[in-house]
């Protein structure tokens, strides 16, 4: 089973597939140019110690975003 | 000679660009693990079989959108200097998103090469890229390479030459973004391409393309089209239109999809995995460096470890520094007879040249242990591991860098701090850092903090010391909120940011780095601090006393020396004035030698100023004389203490009149009104206004208005305990002093290096900011001590 949960959502070393992203705009466009796209695998490394922000391992390198970020990515994850 | 070849570097953040720059033109550029260093664009030239070739190095960026500076600097050089050959240099380890920005190259027509870097890197982590199979599909010469080690510089010349020889005109070659988009590109199009007299630096197939994507840049300059705007907008308006309705998404979402989509088909062909991605090393060495636990505990030891490096490691070379301005001194004043010259020379020029120098070693060490920060990659760990705090403020996780360098475990430097915000990108976040910086404790003011806590808190000097460095942090981390919420307010920007593999950084790329930042730094000491020296020596110095006051000390001086050369006693052992001037010039020579290799034992002396007795009378043997000339050395010893200290009192009060008839000491006078509300009187404004000089000039100007003639250092007490002895000093007073000078105006050398980071305007803001804060906070400390009577 696969379910849609948001990115913010995610516990550590959980693998996905982002779905889509839910906001516009600059943050939209700096998503995209990073390379968080529809269908890109991601996986959740970690959290900094205040939980905030989250590190992504997408393919061969690491991002980091804010979780108020996070929120607006949708990932399917096994359920 | 041929014709120049422009070509220009580009690529992704942290791809390497600079190290390809420095590999071909052998120049010296600024190389960091860390993205988005290079934000300027430099240039280099060459000569490769008989061509020349000028090699721009442009920042960094992964899009060629025009939101951020980079991309816009990036987009103007191109658009407007037309490089014969455009380089991106793509990241063969992470071929996917670098090649986002090489499809918008090709969108763009630029006449373009890859460069295939970190083939090495590629390798390590299983990654096979065939760059035949990806010149074939992407349709341009793809050159393999590992920059850091030179590999492939040489075919990638040839290949520009033979690029640059081929003279295409741009021909934007873009890609199908479904049928909706590429429809409406082509009517976009032809309308521009109907257009009369159309600007022929723009493809109009990619000025269609990103209308449809909504770039504000190009929207702006259609719209100064009246003849095709009204044409253009409907079609974007209606396509998007669509588009939302049935994908429930912007074009430019769909855009970027189908330029991904594109990328990894060719991916698919040109790159195998040996190894599934896994985690690599630096995989692995963060799961220790940002563990919730390891994570903070080690950053703490790195941060510290940095100041101990900094200020410890410095240590020595800022004494020889010191000692060689000295030595500058002192045979300067030699060479040149006294006078405004010599005070020129000394106290203006060397003194705040020297200053200036001073600070090199500081610089280079905090340099150098940055660069192994940045180029380690360990800086971005950073950044992550504090945004959540220093968010809160509107700083950046990479501000504590600049904030701990300043002073922040107290001794420290501003000069260096400033320098260090070089690290942050958001501009805003940079210059709330920079204005902030300088209220940690530098060490230059830590002394003035010292002597005052010395004088009224010394029964818990430590926890008074630590205090400070509190309020200094929590002032500095509310200063940023408040400017982050006015003067500097803006949208949040995103955050998302790359945590770059680790690296060993190269000894080389160290150097180069700490030298580079170091020598900017020098070349200003050259121009405006030398000015500013100048101009603040002058007004410690001008106007001088005029000469009817000038005379009234001097005539007292005659008078005292008469009066003590016509004691009965005196006379008969120093009976002129010349024996006099003599017996006072060995008698500071003695005092100096005692300062420079301690006082003399007991016991060898038979009297205090034996030995400027017996090298003035070597003959007599002093020491030796019957009991009746003993004695009367003794009582000579006594007045001739008692002769100098009225001389010492006499100079110390000219030199209190002569600092007040100053055009500081007139300012001092003048804001007196002003600062009386916070409790200071014209001294302290006085000291205030040089510690615009350099904060240590605090501490010395202090002395000289509070002097009461130095008769022998050992005696006469420290100015701590006679400020604590002061009737018109207490607590209170000094407290507030002690916020005031952590607060107030940063040092002008700080605010030269704020204007060389940013601007003009800021350093003024700075400025004024400060001062105004200083003001406000000494202000309801005084006042309130003063109503409810704490510390008076
Ligand atoms: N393994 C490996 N590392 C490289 C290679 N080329 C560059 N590097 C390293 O990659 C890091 C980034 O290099 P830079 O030249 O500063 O990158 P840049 O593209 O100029 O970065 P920005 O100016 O920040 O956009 C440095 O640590 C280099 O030493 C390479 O071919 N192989
Ligand atoms: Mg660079």
């Amino acid at each position: 089973m696969k379910k849609v949960i948001r990115m913010r959502e995610m516990s550590d070393n959980q693998k996905g597939i982002i779905m889509k992203i839910t906001t516009n705009g600059e943050m939209s466009r700096r998503m995209r140019e990073m390379g968080l796209v529809h269908g890109t695998s991601i996986l959740i490394m970690g959290r900094a110690p205040l939980k905030d922000p989250v590190a992504v391992k997408i393919n061969d390198y690491t991002l980091t975003l804010r979780n108020n970020e996070a929120d607006h990515i949708m990932v399917e994850v096994d359920a | 000679m041929k014709r120049t070849i422009t070509i220009a570097l580009s690529g992704n953040p942290n791809s390497g660009k600079t190290t390809l720059f420095n590999a071909i033109t052998g120049a010296r550029q600024h190389i960091a693990n860390y993205p988005g260093v290079t934000v300027e664009k430099k240039s280099g030239k060459i000569i490769h079989k008989g061509h020349e070739i000028l090699v721009v190095d442009l920042p960094g960026t992964y899009s060629l959108t025009a939101y951020s500076l980079e991309e816009i600097v990036t987009r103007d050089f191109l658009i407007n200097e037309r490089p014969d050959v455009v380089v991106d240099i793509v990241d063969a380890s992470n071929l996917d998103r670098n090649l986002y920005l090489a499809v918008q190259f090709r969108e763009l027509g630029v006449p373009l090469i890859i460069a295939l870097n970190m083939m090495d890197m590629a390798e390590r982590r299983g990654i096979k890229v065939d760059h035949r199979i990806l010149s074939q599909l992407f349709k341009v010469p793809v050159i393999p390479m590992v920059a850091r080690s030179n590999k492939g510089v040489h075919e990638l010349l040839d290949a520009i030459i033979e690029t640059s020889a081929e003279d295409r005109t741009w021909n934007a070659e873009i890609i199908s973004y479904g049928s909706d988009i590429d429809h409406g590109i082509s009517e976009i199009e032809e309308i521009i391409r109907g257009a009369r007299d159309f600007d022929p630096r723009y493809p109009s197939k990619w000025l269609a393309l990103k209308c449809l994507e909504g770039d504000d840049q190009i929207l702006k300059f259609i719209q100064g089209k009246p003849e095709i705007q009204p044409k253009i907008e409907p079609i974007c308006h209606k396509i998007s239109k669509h588009i939302q309705s049935t994908l429930e998404e912007e074009p430019e979402a769909i855009i970027a999809d189908h330029r991904y989509g594109y990328i990894a088909g060719i991916t698919k062909k040109a790159v195998r995995r040996k190894i599934e991605s896994r985690l690599n090393f630096s995989d692995q060495l963060d799961k220790i460096l940002t563990n919730r636990i390891l994570g903070p505990t080690i950053m703490m030891l790195i941060l510290y470890g940095i100041y101990v490096f900094t200020f410890w490691g410095s240590e020595a070379p800022v004494e020889w520094f010191g000692c060689f301005f000295t030595w500058m001194k002192e045979n300067v004043s030699s060479m040149i007879p006294e006078g405004n010259l010599q005070s020129l020379i000394v106290s203006g020029i060397i003194d705040g040249v020297g200053g200036v120098f001073g600070f090199i070693p500081v610089i280079m060490f905090m340099f150098f242990a940055i660069a192994i920060l940045e180029d380690s990659g360990y800086m971005a760990r950073m950044a992550y591991m504090l945004d959540r705090v220093l968010r809160w403020f509107g700083l950046h996780g990479n501000s504590v860098i600049a904030l701990l360098v300043s002073g922040g475990i107290s001794g420290g430097c501003a000069v260096p701090g400033v320098m260090a915000t070089r690290t942050l990108r958001d501009p805003k976040e940079r210059i709330a850092t920079l204005l902030v910086v300088p209220f940690m404790n530098c060490g230059a003011k830590l002394p003035v903090f010292l002597m005052l806590i010395a004088a009224f808190f010394s029964e818990n000097e430590a926890r008074m010391m630590f205090l400070f460095t509190m309020i200094s942090w929590v002032l500095a981390l509310f200063a940023a909120k408040l400017l982050r919420a006015t003067v500097l307010r803006g949208p949040k920007t995103p955050f998302v940011m790359e945590l770059p593999p680790y690296r060993a950084p190269t000894i080389k790329g160290i150097c180069i780095h700490t030298w580079e930042r170091t020598w900017q730094y020098m070349k200003k000491a050259g121009t405006v601090i030398l000015g500013i020296s100048i101009i603040l020596w002058a007004m410690m110095t001008f106007p001088r006393l005029n000469e009817q006051q000038a005379r009234f000390y001097e005539d007292q001086r005659l008078n005292t020396q008469k009066t003590f050369l016509s004691l009965s006693n005196v006379n008969g052992i120093i009976p002129d004035l010349p024996t006099l001037n003599r017996f006072d010039e060995l008698y500071d020579l003695y005092r100096q030698s005692i300062k420079d290799y301690g006082p003399v034992p007991e016991t060898l002396m038979k009297n205090p100023l034996y030995p400027v007795f017996n090298t003035l009378f070597p003959d007599q043997d002093v020491g030796r004389t019957h009991d009746g000339v003993k004695k009367d050395l003794a009582t000579v010893t006594d007045l001739y203490l008692e002769y100098r200290n009225t001389m010492n009192l006499i100079s110390a009060q000219e030199q209190q009149a002569a600092l007040k008839a100053t055009i500081a000491g007139w300012i001092g006078q003048t804001l007196e009104g002003i600062t009386r509300t916070i409790g200071f009187d014209y001294r302290t404004n006085i000291a205030l206004v040089g510690g615009f000089a350099a904060k240590e000039i605090i501490l010395s100007t202090l002395g000289t208005a509070y002097s009461l003639g130095e008769v022998a250092p050992e005696e006469s007490g420290t100015l701590s305990s006679r400020l604590a002895r002061d009737p018109d000093w207490n607590p209170l007073k000094a407290f507030v002093l002690i916020l005031f000078t952590m607060l107030y105006v940063p040092c002008f050398v700080t605010v030269i290096s704020i204007k060389k980071e940013s601007s003009w305007r800021w350093a003024l803001f700075s400025m004024g900011f400060n001062l105004i804060l200083a003001y406000l906070v000494s202000f309801i400390i005084y006042q309130t001590g003063k109503t409810l009577g704490i510390g008076i």
